[in-house]
């Protein structure tokens, strides 16, 4: 019923809201993310004045009350997790660039995807609605662990615990039945000839990331309906009083909550390669590699979550186990990011502003995740556990994940989802306005983190090892570079606005890439093509020997002369 | 008008049926969850042994036959679909839904007797773990026939026939369920 209605080619409010199309789900996908990146970066703001300058009355904020500062770090991880890296990486991308890299018209369920977005935004709004009931938004972490989780004398927001909780839960909803759809299109929609090596690789990354989530997320599930019932029924799973266990949540957050870091990794990881591929003009080195190592660490991911309780009493020797697996899926990513450089290694690189966001996810990220390995090995970790090392390492795997692979896909599919080009110029200025002070924030915060800085704490004033100047400075420090790095952000948002209305014109295939999405028009059409394309060939198949042109697009069959064969 | 990604089978299993697979493997991953919890405390509770002889064994096995023999009739009407027969498909749908039916209603009977016991949702950890998987799955079994209640309309008029496999294969998932449940709850003591 309402695909015949998507035909009419009106542009009402309500065809755009209700609309089954990949592209305009994928956009609103995209705003909703965007729109939560700015509410999670202004908590970040706030929060972060008050370590720096305790008690101050925050411009644009107020005075943060020692409630307010936990609600707004819990919330500001919640946001940015699960309201900004899922949707943006895996639902925006995912939606607009399936179809049209696989070449077929739209995903084979789109109502169930409709369905998914809608979910996803109710919980949204549940989400933000937690702020503002009595008692205030949950401030127990982003991890939510019992008993401060479970229990309103402890947390003391009664109504914002249990909304928090079931925002959490209808986003899991929605995201299994976007990575249903996902799969599924994957699976069944490709275009006539395209095998399974000839699938771009974000798009292998996307898949990989949903059946990860899908097989991850369960049990946290079934643990989110159990904590509600010990919040909102007076049940006990995880109270030791009362016959539960608090360490069991531990494990069915964890057991979802490791997986997830590389739910978010893998598209990044996917953006990168093709990126790096369009503006190195080579092919991707070692493309199976690329994938295999992917699935590993994918099944890996799944042997490793315990690293998070090393402290939390379990066995010593599951921790032996655990040091064990989590030191070992550092294997896989560190031969994903070799195979990276070896990709870039003799291209023609052209540093465009996609590039350097690719090129700075690789660098960033690695320091990431050389900083985890302290973590991963128990014997360390009881001494880092819960400190600022601990924050740092895990800003500088999921910043680079979240916020600069999303930059490098955004500015790099720009001009086929809006048909007009950025400006470079601001591009760049944005670029080195993020990078440079992202690191001016979290290379203090491991400082901090080394001296026995503990997280989750209101007001260093009250610890006087902790209070010392030198220790203040470098908050101060840090705080100062996140209000630059946010600044910089407007540099961002103009650039995006403006270029929709007085950008270049795209044209089709701008970056001269092979990808089928660049052989439709920018933007694609409902439908995306006037005629389906065939696929004939790799996505990669840059500088070809014996070929005029340095690009050889997917669709273009071997005989055709079209692009110049020699 | 449907979009043609919907019409493409590249790995030559129909859409549909891959979905539904990739649906039970995320349930399978839900209810693993909360079994592994359960196995887990059950292990390290053996007070629990004695909670778990207050439960109604017979009604169990009683609900536990319905639910096999709803299986069937969901077999029954997948192989009357293949066959194009139409009116077998309904009829055999709406047996498995009288099947549920009867399921959902041994349950009410039951955990109502348990209530008026005093055997409550927060009574013990070991009746938390019951009502939360026994209602999970009974959540399972009232999604599995209303969605049979809709597609048998279709059924009826001859349209959307493969829609009559994919509520068997879930059916078998949520049968299958039972079957874990049946023991770890009913049986264990």
């Amino acid at each position: 019923m309402s695909d015949s209605h998507d035909h009419h080619e009106s542009h009402g409010f309500m065809s755009y809201a209700f609309s089954t199309d990949h592209k305009v789900i994928g956009m609103q996908y995209m705003f909703t993310g965007m729109a939560m990146a700015l509410i999670g970066g202004f908590f970040a703001y706030a929060f972060r004045m008050q370590l720096a300058f305790p008690g101050m009355d925050v411009p644009l904020y107020g005075i943060v009350s020692s409630a307010e500062y936990n609600s707004l770090v819990t919330n500001h991880g919640t946001i940015m997790i699960f309201w900004v890296a899922m949707p943006v990486l895996i639902a925006a991308f995912g939606n607009f660039l399936i179809p049209l890299m696989i070449g077929c018209d739209d995903m084979v369920f789109p109502r169930l995807n409709r369905l998914s977005y809608q979910i996803f935004l109710l919980s949204a709004i549940v989400l933000i609605s937690s702020f503002f009931v009595e008692g205030g938004g949950f401030g127990g972490a982003w991890t939510s662990y019992p008993p401060l989780s479970a229990k309103a004398e402890y947390n003391l927001t009664p109504l914002g615990s249990s909304l928090w909780l079931l925002a959490v839960a209808l986003e899991f909803v929605a995201f299994l039945l976007g990575g249903i759809n996902f799969i599924t299109t994957v699976m069944n929609a490709r275009a006539p000839g395209m095998t399974m090596d000839d699938i771009p690789m974000v798009i292998w990354m996307i898949v990989l990331a949903s059946i990860l989530f899908m097989a991850s997320v369960g049990p946290l599930i079934a643990g989110a309906v159990m904590l509600f019932f010990d919040q909102q029924l007076g049940t006990a799973f995880f109270d030791p009083d009362r016959g539960g266990d608090p360490v069991l949540w531990q494990h069915l957050f964890w057991f979802f909550g490791h997986p997830e870091v590389y739910v978010v990794l893998l598209p990044a990881m996917g953006i990168t390669a093709d990126v790096m591929c369009v503006f190195a003009r080579k092919k991707l080195f070692a493309y199976r590699t690329v994938l295999y190592t992917a699935i590993g660490t994918g099944v890996l991911s799944f042997f490793v979550w315990a690293h998070h309780q090393f402290i939390s009493g379990i066995d010593p020797r599951m921790a032996n186990l655990f040091t064990v697996t989590t030191l070992l899926i550092s294997i896989p990513i560190a031969e994903m990011c070799f195979v990276y450089i070896a990709t870039l290694y003799g291209g023609s690189i052209r540093l465009t502003t996609p590039m350097l966001w690719a090129l700075a996810f690789l660098g960033e990220f690695m320091i990431g995740g050389v900083t985890g390995i302290f973590l991963g090995a128990s014997g360390s970790d009881i001494y880092l556990h819960d400190s600022y090392f601990v924050l740092a390492h895990f800003h500088y795997t999921f910043f680079p994940i979240a916020i600069i692979g999303v930059f490098a896909g955004i500015t790099f599919w720009y001009p086929k989802m809006f048909g007009k080009m950025m400006n470079e110029t601001m591009g760049k200025i944005h670029f080195w306005g993020t990078v440079i002070p992202f690191n001016c924030i979290f290379i203090p915060l491991f400082l901090l983190g080394i001296g026995g800085q503990h997280r989750r704490i209101y007001n260093y004033e009250h610890f006087p090892e902790l209070a010392g100047k030198s220790m203040q400075d470098m908050r101060v420090f840090a705080t100062v570079s996140l209000c630059i790095m946010l600044i910089f952000q407007f540099v961002f948002l103009y650039n995006f606005f403006a270029s929709l209305l007085k950008g270049k014109e795209a044209g089709k295939n701008p970056w001269k890439s092979n990808t089928l999405e660049w052989t439709t028009e920018s933007p694609p059409p409902h439908g995306n093509w006037k005629e389906l394309p065939n696929c004939y060939r790799g996505p990669y198949e840059y500088s070809v020997e014996g070929r005029e042109e340095d690009y050889w697009p997917q669709n273009i069959p071997d005989d055709e002369p079209a692009g110049g064969a020699a | 008008m449907r979009p043609i990604a919907t019409t493409r089978s590249a790995t030559g299993i129909p859409t549909g049926r891959l979905a539904v697979w990739w649906l039970i493997a995320s349930e399978i991953v839900l209810f693993g969850g909360l079994l592994s919890a359960y196995i887990m405390y059950r292990l390290s509770h053996d007070a629990w042994t004695a909670q778990a002889a207050q439960t109604n064994m017979w009604l169990g096995a009683t609900n536990t036959f319905v639910l096999l023999t709803s299986s069937l009739t969901a077999v029954l009407a997948h192989k009357a679909a293949d066959n194009n027969d139409t009116d077998g498909a309904f009829k055999y749908l709406w047996f498995t839904i009288l099947g549920a039916l009867i399921f959902v209603s041994i349950k009410a009977f039951e955990w109502t007797t348990e209530i008026q016991h005093g055997y409550t949702l927060t009574s013990s950890t070991f009746w938390s773990f019951y009502y939360c998987a026994a209602g999970l799955h009974a959540l399972h079994v009232i999604a599995g026939a209303t969605i049979m209640a809709i597609v048998s309309m279709d059924v009826r008029k001859g349209k959307e026939m493969q829609r009559v496999e994919l509520c068997g294969l879930y059916w078998h998932f949520v049968d299958l369920v039972w079957i874990f449940l049946f023991p770890l709850l009913y049986i264990a003591k």
